[in-house]
């Protein structure tokens, strides 16, 4: 016999496997699942997860393919969530404080509690990247925030109604297209490419016999 | 944490550590490798594959799990529709919601065209999302997209389609140039150059990364672009059969709302399938790095209105998913892990192989460690491989894990594995789609002239495998191309009456050939659930 615990999906008790996570389990247990599962490997956010322990006070947030079941595990999904993304031109707006001031003003209400980085699914240090994009400092908000999967958990709890992960992504976009240098070689190639640079020797190639570019393949050189 | 038997195998691998770091082993021939897969790649061995029976591909192999689906009924035989009242009519439905849709959205939306995007789950719910190592382009001094036609074309066994690898390649640079603009923050060193690796079969650095998140940054990104564009999007809504016209072309699609089970019509003038790969069919009983909603719906769908398949009999399976913990059986470890130095050892701690051979030989080299060599490590699940990921923090010093392949690291901190001082143990999963719809090159399939593909769900690109770093390049360059060509298209589209009669037709031929399964397909989710037995869950 199997190693089995006792868990309650939406207070429903089922006996499941002990070595199951979350979402595994409650296929076990025979859902379905259309919500609350996505990639099934930690990328997506999809399978936000609120549980308790039977007897224990402390109310934890995961995700629901990367957790473990436990006994006495109170597990609810949390199928949608209404994260407030705000809408903005990514040509017109500019890396300044201003933009933050104006697109998520809330992130000024934040009171410091830090429930949004103990909810963090992904163990960011949440609050510290909200504070820094109120400072406008957003390349290190875009790296601080970086691993953000979304899941919306830190939204959850915030007493300021503040939609981190919107936050975070805003502070990466601006970072990637206007703070981060450029890419000097990267804009030379596509000059060379649209000015036909490539045209003859692609199509040379794409023309030669399979032998010729079987010989051409397995004696290329190979950079070190 | 590892079982007391793993820990012996751990001690054999730290011991031939510093050895093994002398000198890098040594590549195959082009005879060993073939001698290899031939008898070791799971697309090999003929007893997974079944002919298939109809259509312009009969008598073509295809994977059994998928030849189940392509011989079975639309969802819609019993079904009274009213196809004359659309509840969408657009000039661009795009079908699918991954980084392919979406490029195809945010161009086709840039031209003026009237754009919905419909997509099973939610959208950036793909394998884009999940894809770590990174994206190709030839776009460093050494190299050329000359070069890079060389490695994707050899490493794709020079099955490739020309027309359509050239565009990959030539318009690989910009691809990256655009993400770059709409704000993907790319792995830069402080002048702005790319930091870029190999992949396996790589002739030049060229994998560009954002950290190990690549995909993820880039869907998160163009699916904040979507939404600010205000493109409607249509979620939990699954194109389940395509809709043609009387003239024989292509005219919209029947969607299925995925919550309440409710029809409803979309007419367009033109339509793009960007619906993914298969991982979810598990074939052969592999398990899967794809998400949920791999199912090859689009394939399904397609082939039903007429499209051709192409390659549809070859998969990749990545050769290095997780083998251990059970929990992650299957999750992808991204090939960044090799291209960051760590080697592919068996139980005794040899090194067994380059680690960078293309995903083919490598998966065929560690399933033939584990079989006929009798030389992998035994987990609860089969076997697998180490990979020694030590070695990273050797060669790059200590720190480059965390900063280079941040998920991984958190992935098996989860259950107490720490990558940083002891291997990983892997084995092949089943990862993607080499095969798919046939598309010429510019993204119109040859039997429909409205009818649109990218993504995974095209065949043809990367012929019968597919270097690291392709895919996330081809769902951008052709998702972008067919938006753009769906909008300048969809000026010229007059649509006649709208008509499912491929789909009774399609039925009629599966009964005459002998060939019709039961169940009905597309699959739209796989069946997970325990007790659930049925062939259809709606």
């Amino acid at each position: 016999m199997e190693n089995m615990v006792n868990v309650y999906f939406n207070g429903k008790k089922y006996s499941v496997p002990a070595d199951l996570t979350i979402m595994t389990a409650m296929e076990y247990a025979g859902y379905t699942l259309k919500r609350g599962c996505g990639c099934r490997h930690g990328f997506c956010g999809a399978c936000a997860t609120i549980y308790r322990i039977k007897g224990k006070n402390e109310l934890k947030t995961c995700l629901a393919c990367q957790t473990k079941v436990q006994e006495g595990m109170y597990v609810a999904s949390i199928p949608y969530f209404p994260t407030d993304k705000r809408t903005y031109d990514i040509n017109e707006v500019k890396p300044e404080q201003r933009v933050m001031m104006e697109l998520y003003p809330e992130i000024y209400s934040c009171i410091g509690c830090n429930a949004c980085t103990k909810a963090c699914t992904q163990s960011l240090n949440v609050m510290r990247y909200i504070a820094l994009a109120q400072r406008g400092d957003f390349a290190a908000c875009a790296e601080e925030s970086f691993d953000c999967v979304g899941c919306g958990c830190c939204s959850v709890r915030c007493p300021a109604g503040i939609s981190h992960p919107m936050v975070g992504l805003l502070a990466r976009r601006l970072t990637g297209k206007y703070i981060a240098p450029e890419s000097e070689h990267l804009t030379k190639r596509v000059e060379e490419i649209n000015s036909g640079a490539y045209d003859a020797l692609i199509e040379q190639i794409m023309n030669k016999p399979i032998e010729e570019m079987k010989e051409l393949y397995n004696t290329r050189e190979m950079e070190r | 944490m590892f079982t007391p038997e793993m820990m012996a195998s751990v001690r054999k691998v730290e011991a031939t550590r510093e050895q093994r770091m002398k000198s890098e082993p040594a590549r195959m021939s082009a005879e060993e490798k073939e001698a290899l897969l031939q008898a070791f790649h799971p697309d090999y061995c003929k007893d997974g594959f079944v002919e298939i029976k109809i259509g312009p591909n009969k008598g073509e192999k295809v994977p059994l799990e998928l030849g189940k689906l392509l011989h079975s009924n639309s969802r819609l035989l019993d079904v009274t529709l009213d196809l004359s009242k659309p509840e969408y009519d657009v000039d661009v439905l795009i079908i699918g919601g991954g980084g392919a849709g979406a490029a195809a959205a945010i161009e086709a939306h840039e031209a003026g065209a009237n754009v919905c995007l419909v997509t099973k789950l939610r959208i950036g719910d793909a394998n884009t999302m999940m894809a770590e190592g990174g994206i190709q382009a030839a776009d460093k001094p050494g190299d050329s997209p000359v070069q890079h036609y060389l490695d994707a074309f050899g490493g794709g066994h020079f099955a490739a389609r020309p027309e359509l690898l050239r565009r990959l390649v030539m318009e690989a640079p910009d691809a990256i140039r655009w993400l770059n603009d709409l704000g993907v923050m790319f792995d830069k060193d402080e002048n702005g150059d790319m930091i870029t690796t190999h992949g396996g079969g790589t002739s030049r650095k060229r994998m560009h990364a954002c950290k190990d998140y690549s995909g993820a940054e880039i869907m998160r990104t163009l699916r904040d672009e979507v939404i600010n564009r205000k493109i409607p999007v249509i979620e939990f809504t699954s194109g389940i059969e395509l809709i043609k016209d009387t003239n024989g072309r292509v005219a919209g699609c029947v969607l299925l709302n995925m919550e309440t089970g409710e029809y409803s019509v979309a007419r367009a003038k033109t339509v793009i399938l960007a619906t993914g790969g298969a991982g979810r069919l598990h074939y052969r009983s592999f398990p899967t790095s794809n998400h949920y909603g791999a199912t090859a719906d689009g394939l399904v769908m397609g082939y039903r209105a007429g499209a051709p398949l192409l390659y549809q009999d070859t998969i990749q399976y990545h050769p290095t998913g997780v083998a251990y913990p059970s929990q992650l059986f299957g999750a992808l470890v991204t090939e960044k892990v090799r291209s960051l130095g760590a080697m592919l050892v068996n139980a005794e701690g040899e090194a067994f192989m380059h680690p960078l051979e293309t995903r083919d030989v490598s998966a065929a080299a560690i399933i033939r460690e584990c079989s006929e060599r009798g030389k992998g490590v035994t987990t609860p699940l089969g076997s697998g491989v180490w990979l020694d990921t030590p070695m990273i923090e050797i060669l790059g010093g200590e720190g480059t894990i965390e900063r280079r392949i941040p998920a991984m690291l958190r992935m098996y901190l989860n259950y107490g594995i720490d990558m940083r001082k002891q291997p990983i143990l892997v084995y092949p999963t089943l990862h993607y789609q080499n095969g798919g719809l046939e598309i010429g090159g510019d993204g119109f399939t040859k039997v429909m002239d409205n009818l649109l593909v990218a993504g995974e769900a095209v065949g043809g690109i990367h012929g019968r495998n597919r270097l690291m770093g392709n895919s996330l390049l081809d769902i951008i360059v052709f998702g972008r191309n067919a938006g753009k060509a769906a909008a300048a298209k969809s000026k010229s589209v007059e649509l006649g009456e709208l008509t499912l009669a491929h789909v009774e037709s399609y039925r009629d031929e599966l009964a005459a050939a002998g060939a019709t399964e039961e169940g009905v397909s597309p699959l739209l989710l796989p069946q997970y659930a325990r007790h659930e037995n049925k062939s259809c869950s709606f």
